[in-house]
Protein backbone atom coordinates (compact mmCIF):
# COMPACT_ATOMS: atom_id res chain seq x y z
CA UNK A 1 0.00 0.00 0.00
CA UNK A 2 1.76 3.16 -1.23
CA UNK A 3 -0.66 5.65 -0.37
CA UNK A 4 -1.73 6.37 3.30
CA UNK A 5 -5.32 6.59 4.64
CA UNK A 6 -5.77 9.57 5.49
CA UNK A 7 -3.80 11.06 2.02
CA UNK A 8 -6.86 8.32 0.38
CA UNK A 9 -9.87 9.95 2.42
CA UNK A 10 -8.35 13.36 1.39
CA UNK A 11 -8.07 12.44 -2.11
CA UNK A 12 -12.17 10.77 -1.82
CA UNK A 13 -12.62 13.96 -0.30
CA UNK A 14 -11.64 16.40 -2.86
CA UNK A 15 -13.57 13.73 -5.54
CA UNK A 16 -16.56 14.82 -4.24
CA UNK A 17 -15.93 18.46 -4.33
CA UNK A 18 -15.48 17.94 -8.02
CA UNK A 19 -18.71 15.47 -8.19
CA UNK A 20 -20.15 18.66 -6.88
CA UNK A 21 -18.20 21.15 -8.73
CA UNK A 22 -19.23 19.21 -12.10
CA UNK A 23 -22.76 18.56 -11.57
CA UNK A 24 -23.32 22.21 -10.72
CA UNK A 25 -21.47 23.39 -13.82
CA UNK A 26 -23.72 21.12 -15.85
CA UNK A 27 -27.10 21.70 -14.21
CA UNK A 28 -27.45 18.24 -14.76
CA UNK A 29 -25.83 14.89 -14.00
CA UNK A 30 -26.08 12.16 -11.12
CA UNK A 31 -24.55 13.10 -7.94
CA UNK A 32 -25.85 10.78 -5.31
CA UNK A 33 -24.30 7.71 -6.47
CA UNK A 34 -21.26 9.72 -7.56
CA UNK A 35 -20.56 10.37 -3.81
CA UNK A 36 -21.54 6.83 -2.50
CA UNK A 37 -18.22 5.88 -4.87
CA UNK A 38 -15.89 8.10 -3.74
CA UNK A 39 -14.36 6.44 -1.27
CA UNK A 40 -14.11 3.29 -3.66
CA UNK A 41 -12.37 5.56 -6.76
CA UNK A 42 -9.91 6.88 -4.56
CA UNK A 43 -8.60 3.70 -2.85
CA UNK A 44 -8.51 2.37 -6.56
CA UNK A 45 -7.10 5.31 -9.09
CA UNK A 46 -4.92 6.04 -6.12
CA UNK A 47 -3.54 2.94 -4.19
CA UNK A 48 -4.41 -0.20 -6.54
CA UNK A 49 -4.51 -0.06 -10.15
CA UNK A 50 -1.54 -0.38 -12.29
CA UNK A 51 -2.30 2.37 -14.83
CA UNK A 52 -0.85 4.85 -16.33
CA UNK A 53 -2.15 8.71 -17.07
CA UNK A 54 0.48 9.36 -19.68
CA UNK A 55 -0.36 6.15 -21.81
CA UNK A 56 -4.09 5.36 -20.94
CA UNK A 57 -4.38 2.66 -23.91
CA UNK A 58 -1.44 0.75 -22.34
CA UNK A 59 -2.18 -2.89 -23.24
CA UNK A 60 -0.75 -4.61 -19.66
CA UNK A 61 -3.12 -1.86 -17.81
CA UNK A 62 -5.83 -2.84 -15.16
CA UNK A 63 -8.91 -2.21 -16.70
CA UNK A 64 -12.10 -0.30 -14.83
CA UNK A 65 -15.30 -0.64 -16.22
CA UNK A 66 -17.85 1.63 -14.45
CA UNK A 67 -20.93 -0.11 -15.39
CA UNK A 68 -23.26 2.27 -13.65
CA UNK A 69 -22.40 5.12 -15.77
CA UNK A 70 -24.60 7.50 -14.71
CA UNK A 71 -21.64 8.16 -12.09
CA UNK A 72 -19.51 9.53 -14.77
CA UNK A 73 -18.84 12.48 -12.79
CA UNK A 74 -17.09 10.13 -9.51
CA UNK A 75 -15.15 8.51 -12.58
CA UNK A 76 -14.36 11.47 -14.63
CA UNK A 77 -13.33 13.56 -11.18
CA UNK A 78 -10.92 10.66 -10.69
CA UNK A 79 -9.48 10.72 -14.02
CA UNK A 80 -8.91 14.19 -13.86
CA UNK A 81 -7.31 14.28 -10.25
CA UNK A 82 -4.99 10.81 -11.56
CA UNK A 83 -3.91 13.57 -14.37
CA UNK A 84 -5.50 11.77 -17.32
CA UNK A 85 -6.89 15.38 -18.65
CA UNK A 86 -6.65 19.01 -17.17
CA UNK A 87 -8.95 19.47 -14.16
CA UNK A 88 -10.72 22.80 -16.07
CA UNK A 89 -12.18 19.81 -18.43
CA UNK A 90 -14.33 19.37 -15.63
CA UNK A 91 -16.43 22.29 -16.23
CA UNK A 92 -17.51 21.12 -19.76
CA UNK A 93 -19.63 17.98 -18.18
CA UNK A 94 -22.73 17.24 -20.56
CA UNK A 95 -22.17 20.86 -22.64
CA UNK A 96 -22.14 20.18 -26.33
CA UNK A 97 -18.40 19.42 -27.73
CA UNK A 98 -17.57 18.34 -24.21
CA UNK A 99 -15.67 14.80 -23.79
CA UNK A 100 -17.05 14.77 -20.95
CA UNK A 101 -20.52 13.45 -22.28
CA UNK A 102 -23.90 12.17 -19.98
CA UNK A 103 -22.12 9.02 -19.73
CA UNK A 104 -18.30 7.69 -20.34
CA UNK A 105 -17.72 7.35 -23.76
CA UNK A 106 -14.24 5.74 -24.42
CA UNK A 107 -13.85 6.80 -27.52
CA UNK A 108 -13.37 10.31 -26.21
CA UNK A 109 -12.03 10.15 -22.51
CA UNK A 110 -8.82 8.95 -22.01
CA UNK A 111 -8.77 6.28 -19.01
CA UNK A 112 -12.27 5.46 -19.59
CA UNK A 113 -11.71 1.75 -20.55
CA UNK A 114 -15.40 0.92 -21.38
CA UNK A 115 -18.40 3.11 -22.76
CA UNK A 116 -21.08 2.12 -20.46
CA UNK A 117 -24.92 3.74 -19.60
CA UNK A 118 -27.30 1.55 -20.58
CA UNK A 119 -27.39 -0.30 -16.99
CA UNK A 120 -26.70 -4.01 -16.42
CA UNK A 121 -24.19 -4.34 -19.76
CA UNK A 122 -21.18 -3.39 -18.01
CA UNK A 123 -19.85 -6.77 -16.54
CA UNK A 124 -20.33 -8.63 -19.64
CA UNK A 125 -17.59 -6.34 -20.99
CA UNK A 126 -15.24 -6.74 -17.74
CA UNK A 127 -15.76 -10.70 -18.16
CA UNK A 128 -14.78 -9.81 -22.24
CA UNK A 129 -11.39 -7.98 -20.83
CA UNK A 130 -10.52 -10.49 -18.37
CA UNK A 131 -10.70 -13.41 -20.54
CA UNK A 132 -8.91 -11.74 -23.09
CA UNK A 133 -5.73 -11.39 -20.09
CA UNK A 134 -6.50 -15.09 -19.72
CA UNK A 135 -5.79 -15.66 -23.77
CA UNK A 136 -2.91 -13.11 -23.73
CA UNK A 137 -1.14 -14.81 -20.07
CA UNK A 138 -1.32 -11.14 -19.33
CA UNK A 139 -1.52 -10.14 -15.25
CA UNK A 140 -3.48 -6.99 -15.20
CA UNK A 141 -6.61 -7.11 -12.99
CA UNK A 142 -10.70 -5.77 -14.31
CA UNK A 143 -12.79 -4.18 -11.82
CA UNK A 144 -16.22 -3.79 -12.63
CA UNK A 145 -18.61 -1.40 -10.29
CA UNK A 146 -22.17 -2.33 -10.00
CA UNK A 147 -24.95 -0.50 -8.97
CA UNK A 148 -27.11 -2.22 -6.48
CA UNK A 149 -30.12 -0.97 -8.50
CA UNK A 150 -28.76 -2.15 -11.42
CA UNK A 151 -28.27 -5.62 -10.75
CA UNK A 152 -32.04 -6.22 -11.29
CA UNK A 153 -31.01 -6.25 -14.77
CA UNK A 154 -30.76 -9.72 -16.05
CA UNK A 155 -27.62 -9.57 -18.15
CA UNK A 156 -25.70 -9.29 -14.61
CA UNK A 157 -26.55 -12.56 -13.62
CA UNK A 158 -26.16 -13.96 -16.89
CA UNK A 159 -22.35 -12.31 -16.71
CA UNK A 160 -21.92 -13.84 -13.22
CA UNK A 161 -22.56 -17.11 -14.28
CA UNK A 162 -20.13 -16.36 -17.74
CA UNK A 163 -17.38 -15.42 -14.83
CA UNK A 164 -17.74 -18.49 -12.91
CA UNK A 165 -17.84 -20.63 -15.83
CA UNK A 166 -14.41 -19.07 -16.56
CA UNK A 167 -12.82 -18.61 -13.53
CA UNK A 168 -12.19 -15.33 -13.62
CA UNK A 169 -9.87 -14.66 -10.37
CA UNK A 170 -8.47 -11.33 -12.18
CA UNK A 171 -12.14 -10.19 -11.64
CA UNK A 172 -13.19 -8.23 -9.31
CA UNK A 173 -16.68 -6.84 -9.10
CA UNK A 174 -18.05 -4.31 -6.77
CA UNK A 175 -21.50 -3.45 -6.25
CA UNK A 176 -22.09 -0.18 -4.70
CA UNK A 177 -25.26 -0.85 -1.87
CA UNK A 178 -26.32 2.79 -1.41
CA UNK A 179 -29.72 1.33 -0.79
CA UNK A 180 -31.31 3.92 -3.43
CA UNK A 181 -32.65 3.80 -7.01
CA UNK A 182 -34.49 5.76 -8.38
CA UNK A 183 -38.28 5.09 -7.60
CA UNK A 184 -37.55 4.30 -3.64
CA UNK A 185 -35.52 2.01 -1.42
CA UNK A 186 -34.02 -1.16 -3.66
CA UNK A 187 -35.92 -3.53 -1.36
CA UNK A 188 -39.25 -1.74 -2.42
CA UNK A 189 -38.54 -1.27 -6.38
CA UNK A 190 -37.38 -4.68 -6.58
CA UNK A 191 -35.41 -5.87 -4.35
CA UNK A 192 -32.08 -7.91 -5.10
CA UNK A 193 -31.35 -8.73 -1.51
CA UNK A 194 -29.74 -11.37 -0.21
CA UNK A 195 -27.16 -9.43 -3.05
CA UNK A 196 -24.41 -11.24 -1.05
CA UNK A 197 -25.74 -14.79 -0.80
CA UNK A 198 -26.94 -14.23 -4.64
CA UNK A 199 -23.31 -13.49 -6.24
CA UNK A 200 -22.08 -16.60 -3.67
CA UNK A 201 -24.58 -19.13 -5.06
CA UNK A 202 -23.31 -17.59 -8.52
CA UNK A 203 -19.55 -19.13 -7.46
CA UNK A 204 -17.75 -15.44 -6.46
CA UNK A 205 -16.15 -14.90 -3.12
CA UNK A 206 -17.96 -12.29 -1.68
CA UNK A 207 -16.81 -9.67 1.04
CA UNK A 208 -18.60 -7.48 2.76
CA UNK A 209 -17.40 -4.20 3.43
CA UNK A 210 -18.58 -0.53 4.52
CA UNK A 211 -17.78 1.13 0.92
CA UNK A 212 -17.30 4.45 2.74
CA UNK A 213 -14.52 3.29 4.75
CA UNK A 214 -10.98 3.45 3.05
CA UNK A 215 -9.26 1.04 5.52
CA UNK A 216 -11.89 -1.70 4.66
CA UNK A 217 -11.59 -0.98 0.79
CA UNK A 218 -8.27 -1.33 0.85
CA UNK A 219 -7.85 -4.53 2.74
CA UNK A 220 -10.56 -5.89 0.57
CA UNK A 221 -9.26 -5.28 -2.50
CA UNK A 222 -6.20 -6.97 -1.35
CA UNK A 223 -7.98 -9.82 0.11
CA UNK A 224 -9.69 -10.31 -3.83
CA UNK A 225 -5.83 -10.25 -5.23
CA UNK A 226 -5.28 -13.70 -3.34
CA UNK A 227 -8.57 -15.36 -4.02
CA UNK A 228 -7.52 -17.85 -6.93
CA UNK A 229 -9.57 -19.67 -9.77
CA UNK A 230 -13.14 -17.81 -9.11
CA UNK A 231 -13.97 -14.24 -8.92
CA UNK A 232 -14.91 -11.89 -6.38
CA UNK A 233 -17.29 -9.35 -5.53
CA UNK A 234 -16.97 -7.33 -3.09
CA UNK A 235 -20.31 -5.43 -1.78
CA UNK A 236 -19.87 -2.13 -0.40
CA UNK A 237 -22.30 -0.60 2.22
CA UNK A 238 -22.53 2.61 1.29
CA UNK A 239 -24.14 6.19 1.96
CA UNK A 240 -26.08 7.48 -1.33
CA UNK A 241 -24.94 11.22 -1.52
CA UNK A 242 -22.03 10.58 0.96
CA UNK A 243 -20.71 13.17 2.42
CA UNK A 244 -23.49 16.14 1.53
CA UNK A 245 -25.81 16.29 4.46
CA UNK A 246 -29.17 16.80 2.47
CA UNK A 247 -28.21 14.57 -0.08
CA UNK A 248 -27.03 11.38 1.99
CA UNK A 249 -29.85 9.02 1.70
CA UNK A 250 -32.54 10.68 -0.66
CA UNK A 251 -33.46 9.10 -3.68
CA UNK A 252 -34.15 12.74 -4.61
CA UNK A 253 -30.24 13.23 -5.55
CA UNK A 254 -30.16 10.66 -7.87
CA UNK A 255 -30.01 13.09 -11.06
CA UNK A 256 -30.45 15.91 -9.84
CA UNK A 257 -28.33 19.23 -9.91
CA UNK A 258 -27.75 21.41 -6.72
CA UNK A 259 -28.92 25.38 -6.99
CA UNK A 260 -26.33 27.75 -5.79
CA UNK A 261 -27.07 28.01 -2.43
CA UNK A 262 -27.43 24.40 -2.02
CA UNK A 263 -23.95 24.22 -3.93
CA UNK A 264 -22.52 26.75 -1.97
CA UNK A 265 -23.49 24.72 1.03
CA UNK A 266 -22.41 21.11 0.04
CA UNK A 267 -18.62 23.06 -0.89
CA UNK A 268 -18.42 24.38 2.74
CA UNK A 269 -19.37 20.73 3.98
CA UNK A 270 -17.24 19.22 1.67
CA UNK A 271 -14.05 21.64 2.55
CA UNK A 272 -14.53 21.37 6.38
CA UNK B 1 -25.42 -20.57 -60.59
CA UNK B 2 -25.01 -24.63 -60.01
CA UNK B 3 -28.35 -25.44 -59.11
CA UNK B 4 -27.08 -28.89 -58.41
CA UNK B 5 -24.50 -27.89 -55.90
CA UNK B 6 -26.67 -26.66 -52.84
CA UNK B 7 -24.60 -25.44 -49.36
CA UNK B 8 -26.00 -22.95 -46.74
CA UNK B 9 -24.36 -19.89 -46.08
CA UNK B 10 -24.60 -20.80 -42.57
CA UNK B 11 -21.83 -23.76 -43.32
CA UNK B 12 -19.86 -21.66 -45.65
CA UNK B 13 -19.49 -19.51 -42.57
CA UNK B 14 -18.19 -22.16 -40.14
CA UNK B 15 -15.71 -23.39 -43.00
CA UNK B 16 -14.45 -20.13 -43.76
CA UNK B 17 -13.91 -18.99 -39.98
CA UNK B 18 -11.65 -22.26 -39.11
CA UNK B 19 -9.55 -20.90 -42.14
CA UNK B 20 -9.22 -17.30 -41.06
CA UNK B 21 -8.85 -18.71 -37.49
CA UNK B 22 -6.05 -20.66 -38.47
CA UNK B 23 -4.15 -17.30 -39.63
CA UNK B 24 -4.77 -14.65 -37.00
CA UNK B 25 -5.11 -15.86 -33.84
CA UNK B 26 -6.61 -12.85 -32.45
CA UNK B 27 -9.43 -14.15 -33.91
CA UNK B 28 -11.97 -15.63 -31.05
CA UNK B 29 -15.40 -17.22 -31.36
CA UNK B 30 -18.18 -16.63 -29.31
CA UNK B 31 -21.90 -18.81 -30.00
CA UNK B 32 -24.58 -18.83 -27.25
CA UNK B 33 -25.37 -22.71 -27.30
CA UNK B 34 -26.02 -22.68 -31.03
CA UNK B 35 -22.57 -23.75 -32.22
CA UNK B 36 -23.90 -27.23 -34.23
CA UNK B 37 -26.46 -25.05 -35.96
CA UNK B 38 -24.36 -21.86 -36.66
CA UNK B 39 -21.54 -24.01 -37.68
CA UNK B 40 -18.90 -22.07 -34.80
CA UNK B 41 -18.43 -25.82 -33.91
CA UNK B 42 -16.48 -26.64 -37.16
CA UNK B 43 -13.76 -23.91 -35.47
CA UNK B 44 -13.98 -24.91 -31.78
CA UNK B 45 -13.08 -28.08 -32.70
CA UNK B 46 -10.13 -26.92 -33.97
CA UNK B 47 -9.60 -23.93 -31.45
CA UNK B 48 -11.28 -24.70 -28.15
CA UNK B 49 -9.34 -22.39 -26.30
CA UNK B 50 -10.37 -19.19 -28.95
CA UNK B 51 -14.02 -20.77 -28.70
CA UNK B 52 -16.68 -19.26 -25.84
CA UNK B 53 -19.75 -21.04 -25.74
CA UNK B 54 -21.67 -18.32 -22.99
CA UNK B 55 -24.93 -20.36 -23.13
CA UNK B 56 -28.52 -19.27 -23.72
CA UNK B 57 -27.60 -15.97 -22.78
CA UNK B 58 -27.07 -13.74 -25.74
CA UNK B 59 -26.55 -10.35 -24.28
CA UNK B 60 -23.81 -11.15 -21.84
CA UNK B 61 -22.98 -12.74 -25.29
CA UNK B 62 -22.62 -9.81 -26.94
CA UNK B 63 -21.03 -7.61 -23.99
CA UNK B 64 -18.50 -10.64 -23.31
CA UNK B 65 -17.56 -9.71 -27.14
CA UNK B 66 -17.49 -6.27 -26.74
CA UNK B 67 -15.29 -6.66 -23.94
CA UNK B 68 -12.57 -9.20 -25.84
CA UNK B 69 -12.52 -5.91 -28.58
CA UNK B 70 -11.27 -3.48 -26.87
CA UNK B 71 -8.18 -5.41 -25.90
CA UNK B 72 -7.81 -6.17 -29.58
CA UNK B 73 -9.15 -9.64 -30.27
CA UNK B 74 -11.17 -9.57 -33.19
CA UNK B 75 -14.99 -11.49 -32.03
CA UNK B 76 -16.88 -13.21 -34.14
CA UNK B 77 -19.98 -13.85 -32.56
CA UNK B 78 -23.08 -16.11 -33.85
CA UNK B 79 -26.48 -17.35 -32.96
CA UNK B 80 -29.62 -17.11 -34.57
CA UNK B 81 -30.82 -13.44 -36.52
CA UNK B 82 -33.42 -13.22 -34.04
CA UNK B 83 -31.66 -13.58 -30.83
CA UNK B 84 -28.36 -11.48 -32.12
CA UNK B 85 -30.38 -8.35 -33.61
CA UNK B 86 -33.70 -8.93 -31.30
CA UNK B 87 -33.04 -10.20 -28.06
CA UNK B 88 -29.39 -8.35 -28.00
CA UNK B 89 -30.85 -5.30 -29.71
CA UNK B 90 -29.54 -2.46 -26.88
CA UNK B 91 -25.82 -4.47 -26.24
CA UNK B 92 -25.34 -4.44 -29.75
CA UNK B 93 -26.39 -0.27 -29.83
CA UNK B 94 -24.51 0.37 -26.99
CA UNK B 95 -21.36 -1.71 -26.10
CA UNK B 96 -20.42 -2.13 -29.85
CA UNK B 97 -21.40 0.65 -32.12
CA UNK B 98 -21.39 3.70 -30.13
CA UNK B 99 -17.61 2.49 -28.91
CA UNK B 100 -17.03 1.52 -32.69
CA UNK B 101 -15.84 -1.82 -31.64
CA UNK B 102 -14.27 -4.28 -33.73
CA UNK B 103 -17.35 -6.95 -33.24
CA UNK B 104 -18.48 -9.16 -36.16
CA UNK B 105 -21.91 -10.29 -35.91
CA UNK B 106 -22.54 -13.60 -38.13
CA UNK B 107 -26.29 -14.26 -37.61
CA UNK B 108 -27.55 -17.37 -39.27
CA UNK B 109 -31.20 -18.31 -39.62
CA UNK B 110 -32.44 -15.02 -40.75
CA UNK B 111 -36.02 -15.04 -42.56
CA UNK B 112 -38.78 -17.24 -43.16
CA UNK B 113 -36.45 -19.84 -44.75
CA UNK B 114 -35.85 -20.82 -41.08
CA UNK B 115 -38.63 -23.14 -41.91
CA UNK B 116 -40.16 -25.27 -39.87
CA UNK B 117 -39.83 -23.49 -36.43
CA UNK B 118 -42.15 -20.92 -37.30
CA UNK B 119 -42.72 -16.91 -36.46
CA UNK B 120 -40.95 -16.65 -33.56
CA UNK B 121 -37.60 -18.18 -34.96
CA UNK B 122 -38.20 -16.38 -38.34
CA UNK B 123 -35.82 -12.87 -38.31
CA UNK B 124 -37.71 -10.46 -40.28
CA UNK B 125 -36.33 -7.14 -38.82
CA UNK B 126 -32.94 -7.47 -38.81
CA UNK B 127 -31.41 -5.37 -41.56
CA UNK B 128 -33.64 -2.81 -40.64
CA UNK B 129 -32.72 -2.74 -37.02
CA UNK B 130 -28.78 -3.22 -37.44
CA UNK B 131 -29.32 -0.69 -40.67
CA UNK B 132 -29.90 2.54 -38.38
CA UNK B 133 -27.66 1.91 -35.88
CA UNK B 134 -24.38 4.21 -37.07
CA UNK B 135 -21.12 2.53 -37.64
CA UNK B 136 -22.43 -0.94 -38.31
CA UNK B 137 -22.02 -2.19 -41.81
CA UNK B 138 -24.86 -4.81 -42.69
CA UNK B 139 -24.12 -7.76 -45.03
CA UNK B 140 -26.18 -10.37 -46.35
CA UNK B 141 -24.50 -13.10 -48.58
CA UNK B 142 -25.98 -15.18 -51.54
CA UNK B 143 -23.71 -18.46 -51.75
CA UNK B 144 -20.76 -20.44 -50.85
CA UNK B 145 -18.13 -18.43 -52.43
CA UNK B 146 -19.49 -14.80 -50.98
CA UNK B 147 -19.61 -15.84 -47.86
CA UNK B 148 -16.37 -17.47 -47.81
CA UNK B 149 -14.89 -14.08 -49.24
CA UNK B 150 -17.19 -12.09 -46.80
CA UNK B 151 -15.47 -13.27 -43.66
CA UNK B 152 -12.05 -13.55 -45.03
CA UNK B 153 -12.77 -9.80 -45.83
CA UNK B 154 -14.64 -8.36 -42.68
CA UNK B 155 -11.96 -10.02 -40.41
CA UNK B 156 -9.49 -7.68 -41.97
CA UNK B 157 -11.58 -4.07 -41.78
CA UNK B 158 -11.95 -2.19 -38.73
CA UNK B 159 -15.54 -1.69 -36.68
CA UNK B 160 -18.59 -3.58 -36.03
CA UNK B 161 -20.14 -5.58 -39.21
CA UNK B 162 -23.58 -7.49 -39.33
CA UNK B 163 -23.61 -10.31 -41.59
CA UNK B 164 -27.08 -12.11 -42.09
CA UNK B 165 -26.73 -15.68 -43.29
CA UNK B 166 -29.46 -18.90 -44.45
CA UNK B 167 -30.32 -21.73 -42.40
CA UNK B 168 -31.35 -22.88 -46.45
CA UNK B 169 -28.86 -24.84 -48.45
CA UNK B 170 -28.58 -22.61 -51.86
CA UNK B 171 -27.10 -23.13 -55.24
CA UNK B 172 -23.41 -21.97 -55.42
CA UNK B 173 -23.86 -18.76 -57.45
CA UNK B 174 -20.05 -17.49 -58.11
CA UNK B 175 -16.72 -19.10 -59.34
CA UNK B 176 -14.17 -19.35 -56.93
CA UNK B 177 -12.19 -16.58 -56.67
CA UNK B 178 -15.13 -14.44 -57.57
CA UNK B 179 -13.91 -10.44 -57.36
CA UNK B 180 -16.46 -9.21 -54.68
CA UNK B 181 -15.86 -5.44 -52.47
CA UNK B 182 -18.14 -4.78 -49.69
CA UNK B 183 -20.53 -1.81 -50.60
CA UNK B 184 -20.37 -3.04 -54.21
CA UNK B 185 -23.14 -4.92 -55.26
CA UNK B 186 -22.97 -7.66 -58.18
CA UNK B 187 -24.72 -7.01 -61.64
CA UNK B 188 -25.37 -10.35 -63.35
CA UNK B 189 -26.68 -9.92 -67.16
CA UNK B 190 -27.76 -6.75 -68.51
CA UNK B 191 -30.94 -7.07 -69.97
CA UNK B 192 -32.82 -3.59 -70.04
CA UNK B 193 -36.43 -4.36 -69.56
CA UNK B 194 -35.99 -4.47 -65.81
CA UNK B 195 -33.79 -4.76 -63.01
CA UNK B 196 -34.04 -7.10 -59.99
CA UNK B 197 -32.32 -6.28 -57.07
CA UNK B 198 -31.94 -8.97 -54.47
CA UNK B 199 -29.76 -10.18 -51.33
CA UNK B 200 -29.13 -13.18 -49.84
CA UNK B 201 -31.52 -15.96 -50.54
CA UNK B 202 -33.53 -14.30 -52.93
CA UNK B 203 -30.30 -14.16 -55.56
CA UNK B 204 -30.53 -17.62 -56.54
CA UNK B 205 -34.85 -17.13 -57.11
CA UNK B 206 -33.76 -13.85 -59.26
CA UNK B 207 -31.29 -15.75 -61.48
CA UNK B 208 -34.25 -18.27 -61.85
CA UNK B 209 -36.63 -16.01 -62.79
CA UNK B 210 -34.03 -14.33 -64.89
CA UNK B 211 -33.69 -17.39 -66.95
CA UNK B 212 -37.92 -18.28 -67.06
CA UNK B 213 -38.06 -15.05 -68.19
CA UNK B 214 -35.48 -14.94 -71.01
CA UNK B 215 -37.39 -18.45 -72.31
CA UNK B 216 -40.12 -15.51 -72.50
CA UNK B 217 -38.26 -12.93 -74.68
CA UNK B 218 -37.90 -10.48 -71.60
CA UNK B 219 -34.36 -9.61 -70.75
CA UNK B 220 -33.45 -8.92 -66.72
CA UNK B 221 -30.87 -7.92 -65.22
CA UNK B 222 -30.23 -9.34 -61.03
CA UNK B 223 -28.14 -6.96 -58.97
CA UNK B 224 -26.74 -8.67 -55.86
CA UNK B 225 -26.38 -6.98 -52.86
CA UNK B 226 -23.72 -8.58 -50.26
CA UNK B 227 -24.16 -5.17 -48.55
CA UNK B 228 -27.13 -3.31 -47.45
CA UNK B 229 -25.12 -0.76 -45.36
CA UNK B 230 -23.44 1.36 -46.94
CA UNK B 231 -25.59 0.63 -49.87
CA UNK B 232 -24.14 0.59 -53.57
CA UNK B 233 -25.87 4.03 -55.05
CA UNK B 234 -23.52 3.77 -57.78
CA UNK B 235 -25.47 0.62 -59.47
CA UNK B 236 -28.70 2.11 -58.50
CA UNK B 237 -28.83 5.01 -60.51
CA UNK B 238 -27.51 3.38 -63.54
CA UNK B 239 -30.15 0.80 -63.39
CA UNK B 240 -32.32 2.99 -63.07
CA UNK B 241 -31.42 4.61 -66.04
CA UNK B 242 -30.98 1.64 -67.87
CA UNK B 243 -33.90 -0.15 -67.14
CA UNK B 244 -37.44 -0.10 -67.18
CA UNK B 245 -38.83 -1.64 -64.34
CA UNK B 246 -37.20 -1.79 -61.04
CA UNK B 247 -38.16 -4.40 -58.48
CA UNK B 248 -36.59 -5.37 -55.20
CA UNK B 249 -37.05 -9.08 -53.56
CA UNK B 250 -35.86 -10.03 -50.19
CA UNK B 251 -36.81 -12.86 -47.32
CA UNK B 252 -37.39 -9.45 -45.02
CA UNK B 253 -40.20 -7.30 -43.78
CA UNK B 254 -40.77 -4.90 -46.72
CA UNK B 255 -40.17 -2.30 -44.10
CA UNK B 256 -36.77 -1.08 -43.67
CA UNK B 257 -34.57 -3.96 -46.00
CA UNK B 258 -32.47 -3.97 -48.91
CA UNK B 259 -36.38 -2.59 -50.61
CA UNK B 260 -36.18 0.84 -48.16
CA UNK B 261 -32.75 1.41 -48.82
CA UNK B 262 -33.29 1.23 -52.32
CA UNK B 263 -36.25 3.74 -52.31
CA UNK B 264 -33.91 5.87 -50.01
CA UNK B 265 -31.60 6.55 -52.89
CA UNK B 266 -34.39 6.32 -55.25
CA UNK B 267 -35.98 9.39 -53.87
CA UNK B 268 -33.13 11.71 -53.24
CA UNK B 269 -31.15 11.00 -56.44
CA UNK B 270 -33.36 9.48 -59.18
CA UNK B 271 -36.52 9.15 -58.23
CA UNK B 272 -38.27 5.81 -60.04
CA UNK B 273 -41.36 3.87 -59.64
CA UNK B 274 -39.41 0.24 -57.60
CA UNK B 275 -41.38 -2.68 -56.85
CA UNK B 276 -40.69 -4.21 -53.42
CA UNK B 277 -41.03 -7.55 -52.85
CA UNK B 278 -40.66 -9.35 -49.41
CA UNK B 279 -43.07 -9.99 -46.23
CA UNK B 280 -45.61 -7.88 -46.26
CA UNK B 281 -45.41 -6.77 -42.54
CA UNK B 282 -46.49 -10.01 -41.41
CA UNK B 283 -44.93 -12.55 -39.11
CA UNK B 284 -43.98 -15.71 -40.70
CA UNK B 285 -45.04 -19.20 -40.25
CA UNK B 286 -44.48 -23.01 -40.36
CA UNK B 287 -43.47 -24.74 -43.24
CA UNK B 288 -40.97 -26.08 -45.44
CA UNK B 289 -38.49 -23.34 -47.08
CA UNK B 290 -39.59 -23.80 -50.87
CA UNK B 291 -43.33 -23.83 -49.67
CA UNK B 292 -42.51 -20.40 -47.57
CA UNK B 293 -41.04 -18.64 -50.35
CA UNK B 294 -43.76 -19.75 -52.53
CA UNK B 295 -46.71 -18.73 -49.69
CA UNK B 296 -45.02 -15.64 -49.24
CA UNK B 297 -44.31 -14.44 -52.83
CA UNK B 298 -40.51 -14.35 -53.06
CA UNK B 299 -39.64 -17.00 -55.47
CA UNK B 300 -38.99 -17.49 -58.82
CA UNK B 301 -42.22 -17.85 -59.74
CA UNK B 302 -43.66 -14.20 -58.09
CA UNK B 303 -40.92 -12.45 -59.31
CA UNK B 304 -41.14 -13.46 -63.10
CA UNK B 305 -45.06 -12.58 -62.27
CA UNK B 306 -44.44 -9.30 -61.15
CA UNK B 307 -42.01 -8.57 -64.32
CA UNK B 308 -44.45 -9.32 -66.95
CA UNK B 309 -47.37 -7.18 -64.54
CA UNK B 310 -45.79 -4.70 -63.22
Amino acid sequence: MSTNIQELEKLANNIRIEIINQVYAAQSGHPGGSLSIADIMAVLYFNELNVNPQNPTWEDRDRVVLSKGHCAPALYATLALKGYFNISELQNLRKIDAILQGHPDMKKVPGVDMTTGSLGQGLSCANGMAISAKLDNKNYRVYAILGDGEIEEGQIWEAAMAAHKYKLDNLCVIVDNNNLQIDGKIEDVMSPYPIDEKFKSFGFEVININGNNVKEILQALEKAKTIKEKPTCIIAKTTKGKGVSFMENKAEWHGKAPNEEQYKQAIQELKK
Amino acid sequence: MNIDKKIATRQSYGEALLEVGTKNKNIVVLDADLSTATKTNIFAKQFPERFFDLGIAEQNLIGTAAGMATCGKIPFVSTFAVFAAGRAYDQIRNSICYPNLNVKICATHAGITVGEDGATHQMLEDISLMRTLPNMTVMCTSDDTQTKWAIEEISKIQGPVYLRLCRLASPVIYEENTKFEIGKATQIGDGTDATIFATGITVAESLKAQEILKSQGIQVRVVDFNTIKPIDEEIIIKCAKETKKLISVEDHNIIGGLGSAISEVLTSKYPKKLERMGINDVFGKSGKAEELLKHFKIDSEAICNIVNFM
